[in-house]
């Protein structure tokens, strides 16, 4: 059985490799996001401010500050959570309205924070600054996993999906049925290929866009790789669902498009769900790229342990069993 | 390696021989040993087989038994049911009922070890070079043939590094069939291997053929071509829509059906009264023939009806003229 997986593992990293179109697309485009995202990002602030405010409920008549526009006022009930939300950049400010004398706080490195501040205190001078606790985040250290998530989502859906489209279309799978190899051992080998690959090109582009960035992990990195590979397992295993049995790239393309563009807007790539309505908070709970960000975030930016992000550990392990299970019962070798 | 096969394929070798060109000369390794033992004995048994599809029945109750060490050919046109027999027998299709038994037993592990298949269109993985690919799926087998012992078996050495991808029709096709001999297979199964290949690639494929199966392999072979049928098949089974409709040795099925000899003449030399000769007939789509075993009072009648004979021929039948007798249509009409 292993010198039949290791054969099927070896062919595909050649051809792998040897596609030399896909392996620039997956190089090439993280980092011209990053690049992009930096410029949009790290130059002047957006309209949009995001404030926590603690006082429930959050109406405008509670405080001239709330009245202000282009803003977006969030609920917040625990404080010591919502502090950490603006260390992390989830929140641009977090006014508490419990207290006679409005009390804020704001990340210092945070160009949104600095502008919101100055317009709360026009708006009420008496407001008193607290000290944010914890180190505070810049935009593009909390950006950074959500890119490298992205990237991973893509080269695990598309690069399993299509590649297994066009060998079935092609007949290759058929030919490869014809011979003992079983479905579990032609599909384990597409996981281990695919996965040795983002891993190695995830840890190349993390020491790589890590050093021009500045970033440094708080937590293990060691703990990030495990996060990394439990994320890639899921993600693969949810891509050979999509793979196992369609022949129509038009089909797959427009099943993958219709997984990977939610998990794009809603598994916290860019922007933070936080103060978002609860379904779209439970949709978001879905995804794997979910879990592998808060997991990488936690680990990352606040130093969090193996004990912090197991919920989320046990998730991708769980979705990873479970779609590969629907994956080896709903495969088909031939077109029917 | 025999000496006989061995001074063959040095001798070419050292002719430079072209790339299309391929000698084959398997070595006698148990499992060829052991199927010569075995010759004779039934190795695949196909029982009242029928695939239905929603709008067609491909396949309506196929019977029939391959004997160890023989070439058995399915003979018929295109959407005859060969492929779709082939490939039950192969265990890549269900049937919808009926059943294949591979040494008495059904389909199963064993018989995915040691059956080869060539089927009539196969991709490869790309970006693999010809010894990759061979390799790849030696790594399948538990048990077979060295990479690179197929490899010179089927004159595959000097294309070794070669892209797969930018191999011509006969090379594609030597490298398929080292591909299904690197198990070294007891039965191989080849489907309509040499379609779509030049007259000289074709030779060549059928003197590899001819070398495995000197080696004492069972073969089933499906064809359209009626002459490689005769060069190659021990047996054939005549297919057409879905049903077998003649099966035997081609000579036996020859001479059962055929006199002596056939005599062959245009059909627009053939006057409209020359019909209503007592002669017996088959009129195809550009020629008439009669088959007769009294050639002379043939000859005499035709002259006696003033029909021209410039452009007669006469030729001994063959299995194209057997399909046209039995279901009035010609092969690769």
């Amino acid at each position: 059985m292993m010198r039949r997986l290791l054969s099927v593992w070896h062919a595909r990293n050649l051809e792998f490799l040897r596609d030399r179109a896909t392996m620039m697309f997956t190089l090439l485009v993280p980092i011209g996001v990053i690049i992009g995202m930096g410029v949009i990002f790290g130059g002047a602030p957006r309209p949009l401010f995001k404030v926590g405010v603690l006082n429930d409920p959050v109406s405008p008549a509670r405080h001239p500050f709330l009245q202000e526009r282009y803003f977006q006022f969030v609920a917040e009930s625990a404080e010591q959570a919502a502090v950490r939300a603006v260390a992390r950049n989830q929140l641009d400010l977090l006014l508490d309205l419990r207290s006679t004398v409005p009390r804020y706080w704001v990340n210092p490195d945070s160009p949104k924070g600095y502008i919101a501040e100055k317009l709360l205190l026009q708006s009420d001078p008496r407001a008193q600054r607290a000290a944010v606790s914890g180190r505070p985040v810049r935009y593009v250290d909390w950006l950074f996993p959500g890119i490298l998530g992205m990237n991973m989502m893509f080269s695990c859906l598309f690069g399993v999906g299509y590649v297994v489209l066009r060998y079935r279309k092609s007949g290759f799978l058929k030919r490869l049925h014809a011979t003992p190899l079983s479905a579990f051992e032609f599909l384990s080998a597409q996981v281990l290929s695919r996965l040795g690959l983002i891993l190695l090109v995830t840890f190349a582009l993390y020491l790589a866009v890590g050093a021009i960035i500045h970033f440094e992990s708080v937590g293990s990195v060691a703990l990030l790789a495990l996060v990394a590979l439990l994320g890639a397992l899921s993600m693969i295993a949810f891509g050979l669902i999509i793979a196992a049995r369609f022949s129509s790239e038009e089909l797959v393309g427009g099943l993958l498009n219709l997984l990977t563009w939610p998990m794009m807007l809603l598994s916290g790539i860019w922007f933070s769900l936080e103060g978002s309505p609860r379904w779209v908070q439970f949709a978001a709970g879905l995804f794997p790229l979910t879990h592998v960000l808060d997991a990488a975030r936690a680990v990352s930016l606040d130093g969090a342990g193996m004990a912090g992000i197991a919920p989320d550990l046990a998730y991708l392990t769980v979705t990873t069993l479970l779609f590969l299970a629907l994956g080896a019962w709903s495969f088909r070798w031939r077109i029917e | 390696m025999n000496d006989i096969n061995k001074a063959r394929t040095a001798r070419e070798v050292a002719a430079g021989a072209s790339l299309d060109a391929g000698t084959l000369a398997m070595p006698a390794s148990p499992a060829t040993a052991a199927a010569a033992r075995e010759k004779g004995e039934c190795l695949l048994e196909v029982s009242r087989l029928v695939k239905r599809y929603p709008s067609v029945t491909a396949v309506d109750g196929v019977s029939f038994r391959v004997a160890a060490g023989s070439c058995f050919g399915l003979l018929g046109p295109n959407g005859a049911g060969k492929t779709t027999t082939i490939e039950i027998m192969e265990g890549i299709l269900r049937p919808t009922s009926g059943e294949v038994l591979y040494r008495g037993a059904p389909l199963g592990r064993r018989f995915r070890e040691e059956a080869g298949i060539l089927f009539q269109k196969t991709a490869l993985q790309d970006f693999l070079t010809v010894r990759q690919t061979v390799a790849l799926f030696r790594g399948l087998y538990a048990h077979g043939l060295d990479t690179d012992e197929v490899m010179r078996l089927c004159a595959l050495e000097k294309l070794a590094a070669r892209d797969n991808r930018k191999l011509s029709g006969g090379q594609l096709q030597r490298l398929l069939l080292a591909v299904a001999l690197v198990n070294d297979p007891s039965v191989l199964f080849l489907d309509e291997p040499t379609t779509g290949l030049d007259p000289q690639a074709r030779r060549n494929f059928w003197d590899l053929v001819h070398s495995i199966k000197a080696q004492h392999k069972t073969i089933l072979l499906t064809t359209h071509y009626m002459d490689e049928a005769e060069l190659l098949c021990d047996e054939i089974a005549i297919m057409d829509r879905g049903v077998i409709i003649a099966q035997g040795a081609p000579r036996t099925l020859l001479r059962q059906h055929f006199a002596e000899v056939l005599l062959e003449l245009p059909r627009q030399e053939m006057p409209a009264h020359a019909h209503a000769l007592p002669l017996k007939m088959m009129t195809a789509a550009d020629r008439v023939e009669i088959t007769t075993d009294d050639l002379d009072g043939t000859l005499r009648m035709l002259m006696d009806a003033h029909v021209p004979l410039r452009f007669l021929r006469i030729r001994p039948p063959n299995l194209e003229d057997l399909f046209l007798m039995l279901t009035g249509r010609e092969l690769r009409a």
